[in-house]
């Protein structure tokens, strides 16, 4: 009896799916819960395991198509069972009793193109060893340009290693969230990323011209900025940090938080200032509601994450007011990681009370950025500069003098509902920000 | 620092085991004024006595039945079974007494108790002299498994073995006996814990996994190959059980290819058990099939020194399956 791959329903709010690649052909044997196509949701990206071992018969949805949750997208059985040739019409209906004979599935003739960076055989490349395959897929490397030396032409793991080292392509490999002043915060989203030709992430294949098909996280992107601007009336506060105080502290702990496998950022401490300002000033983790101000009792931040080309998305830290730094730092590790590796579940990005953004990563200043829907405020985090400032110093008669000094310094904003909030309130939430990051011991 | 034989290490073990505890006592076939056909034993009887080193009947199902009873009652029994390949009488004893008791007392009774036993052929001993025996006790839990390939490990290992409170199958590579040599501290204590995996040389193009004899061969084969620039990382399992995985992926991580060799035949062999965990575990660090060279599958080990040496892998062979594997 063959058994239907669905569409699942990856969310409460995820109706519709994308097949965006099949990583099994019609006829590929497939093993229980080994990954068998990648779909793409306006939330999450995500792999969909085999539901049981067998072969592959047929596919009913192409890479490409959107359908919605409950489709019959394939049909796994024994080799030469019958199923249907199209999608069977209902996700609860029960298959293949009655259908017209179906010609048995030829396995290599119909068998899909082995992507290159997938463990097996590829027709143009030889055998993918899994070695191979994880360090292609790691550092997004096009097999077709390297030379394999191996039996055959196969390409070894020392093949690719060779050709990351000799430069052929950007790392992408750099650990996300790691050295802000130096690394992927505050560093251009192109040298974070990789960007294979042209200097700006997703204008790479651009035909002044030609229309770019919409991709759900680009519609959903869409929708959520449109209706946020829409129902929440948006106001931006700024404010400049002297960072010297938390410079000083992560130069003194990053080794020790090495120690623990973490890599502790600048992002951590503007975390952890936030549930300290949440904590402080509860009518900003908040939510609007017709019959008043919802407070929330968790804390729960988004942290914005660039995807480059594919746009961004913003995993939560969920219970952040319960997490030490070193928590915090370990659970921003784990979750930018995972987005990034587009391996996010998607409860992972969903239930938010705040959320914070890098925009300093590409080097912003300022920014007024949109209120993540139904929050009450979002953090904007510019890029760490050092500035001359004024600050007042003992003179040598007790007193004090006024003086010049270069600190790390950062602009924060804090764009709020207008709704909710009124300025002394956001003024008081992102001071206490502010005063922490300053005094930070 | 003397340079002593594998045996030697083990009759040192056994002399310093004896003097340290006088719980502990030798028992098997010719361990007394003989000294043991393999002289394991050597002067122990006449330096401690016949309470302490006792011969016993020609029955290995007794000489395991009296270390699990005295086990029990406090002593520290050696247990020699004179070939590995005539243990098979006590296995009842050893698999349902020895290795339960701990577990079936919720702890309160536990079988301190080593069994020592040569095993493995290359020296002309045909079918029932030359028998590899380790992987049916690899499969008992309650059991801990334990092969050397240096006088030194020989020696600390055993004194670990001696002092755990539970059962030890201590397999002694018999063709290394007095052909491997090695340098072992006279002055300072030689205590090997039992668990530890050991790289004894480091390499980067292929991981090669053995013990007892196969592991000496494998550094001679490493040898070899390492003159025309594969070199191979050579890791000494020491105990099979349990198993040190750690040790093991590590050097697979820094390899991607992996070649294990056992004198034991292929079919359910230990390295079966080592093949199937690094298939698992280390999938995705793999740059090619994980090998095995292990005994052909075949009843026993031939008496015929051509046959025999068809059978046993050796440096030579190694050095081929080293080479198959590197150039993939």
């Amino acid at each position: 009896m063959a058994s239907e791959v669905i569409m699942p329903q990856l969310g409460e709010s995820v109706v519709e799916g994308t097949v965006m690649k099949w990583l099994k052909g019609e006829g590929d044997a497939i093993a229980e819960f080994e990954a068998l196509l990648e779909v793409n949701t306006d939330k999450v990206d995500t792999e969909i395991p085999a539901p049981s071992s067998g072969i592959l018969l047929r596919v009913y949805v192409e890479e490409g198509q959107t359908v919605s949750a409950g489709t019959v997208l394939a049909m796994i059985g024994e080799a030469g069972e019958e199923v249907p040739t199209k999608v069977p019409s209902q996700p609860e209906t029960s298959v293949m009793t009655e259908t017209e004979a179906v010609p048995q599935v030829s396995s290599a003739a119909q068998a899909v193109a082995v992507p290159s960076a997938q463990v097996g055989r590829s027709k143009a490349l030889g055998f993918i060893s899994p070695v191979v395959a994880r360090i292609a897929g790691e550092h997004g490397v096009d097999l077709q340009q390297v030379r394999g030396t191996g039996r055959g032409g196969r390409i070894t793991k020392k093949d690719v290693l060779a050709y990351l080292e000799s430069g052929a392509i950007a790392d992408s490999a750099v650990p996300p969230w790691e050295e802000p002043a130096l690394g992927e915060l505050f560093r251009p989203t192109e040298e974070v990323f990789g960007v294979k030709q042209g200097s700006i992430p997703g204008t790479e294949v651009l035909k002044p011209g030609s229309v770019i098909p919409h991709t759900p996280v680009r519609r959903s992107i869409a929708e959520h900025m449109l209706r946020s601007k829409q129902v929440s009336p948006h106001v931006s506060t700024f404010m400049e940090v002297d960072l010297s105080r938390v410079v000083a502290h992560r130069q003194t702990n990053k080794a020790i938080f090495a120690r623990d496998g973490v890599n502790l950022t600048f992002t951590a401490y503007f975390l952890a200032a936030s549930v300290q300002a949440l904590k402080a000033v509860p009518q900003v983790n908040a939510s609007w509601s017709d019959e008043g101000v919802v407070l929330h009792e968790a804390v729960n931040i988004g942290m914005a994450v660039s995807l480059g080309a594919d746009g961004l998305i913003v995993p939560v830290i969920k219970g952040a007011e319960q997490l030490s730094l070193l928590a915090l730092s370990a659970a921003l590790n784990d979750l930018a990681e995972r987005a990034r590796g587009r391996k996010l579940k998607p409860e992972e990005v969903q239930g938010g009370t705040f959320t914070i953004t890098n925009h300093g990563i590409s080097g912003s200043l300022f920014a007024t950025p949109i209120i993540s829907q139904p929050q009450a405020a979002i953090l904007g985090v510019g890029a760490i500069q050092k500035r001359v400032v004024a600050i007042e110093v003992p003179d040598p008669a007790g007193g004090s003098m006024d003086a010049f000094a270069i600190r790390p310094m950062v602009y924060l904003t804090l764009t709020f509902d207008h709704r909710l909030l009124d300025g002394a309130i956001a003024d008081a939430f992102l001071g206490t920000i502010v005063k922490t990051l300053e005094n930070w011991a | 620092m003397a340079e002593i034989t594998l045996i030697e290490g083990i009759r040192q073990a056994m002399d310093e085991e004896l003097a340290r505890d006088e719980r502990v006592f030798i028992v098997g076939e010719d361990v007394g004024p003989r000294g043991g056909v393999f002289r394991a034993t050597l002067e122990l009887f006449e330096k401690y006595g016949p309470e302490r080193v006792i011969d016993s009947p020609l029955a290995e199902l007794s000489i395991v039945g009296i270390g699990v009873g005295a086990a029990l009652y406090g002593a520290r029994p050696i247990c020699e079974i004179q070939f590995a390949d005539f243990i098979h009488p006590a296995f009842n004893q050893i698999v349902n007494e020895a290795a339960k008791m701990c577990y079936r007392s919720n702890g309160e009774w536990t079988v301190p108790m080593v069994i020592r036993a040569p095993y493995g052929g290359g020296i002309g001993g045909g079918l029932y002299h030359s028998q590899s025996v380790e992987a049916f006790f690899t499969h008992v839990p309650g059991l801990k498994v334990v092969i050397p390939s240096t006088p030194y490990d020989a020696k600390g290992l055993l004194k670990s073995a001696v002092r755990d409170p539970n059962p030890v199958m201590f397999f002694e590579p018999k063709k290394g006996y007095r052909l491997i040599r090695g340098e072992v501290p006279e002055e300072e204590e030689v205590l090997v814990p039992i668990g530890p995996a050991k790289v004894t040389r480091a390499g980067t193009d292929l991981s090669v996994f053995a013990y007892g004899m196969m592991h000496y061969y494998c550094l001679q084969a490493a040898e070899q190959v390492a003159s025309e620039g594969i070199e191979v990382e050579v890791v000494d399992i020491r105990t099979l059980l349990p198993i040190d995985m750690d040790t093991l992926l590590g050097s697979v991580e820094k390899t991607a290819k992996a070649l294990i060799v056992y004198e034991d035949n292929l079919t359910g062999g230990y390295g079966a058990e080592i093949a199937a965990r690094l298939a698992d575990q280390a999938f995705t660090m793999l740059d090619a099939p994980i090998k095995r060279l292990a005994g052909p599958d075949i009843p026993a080990m031939p008496y015929s020194h051509p046959l025999q040496d068809w059978f046993m892998p050796d440096p030579e062979k190694i050095a081929v399956a080293m080479r198959d594997l590197a150039s993939y």
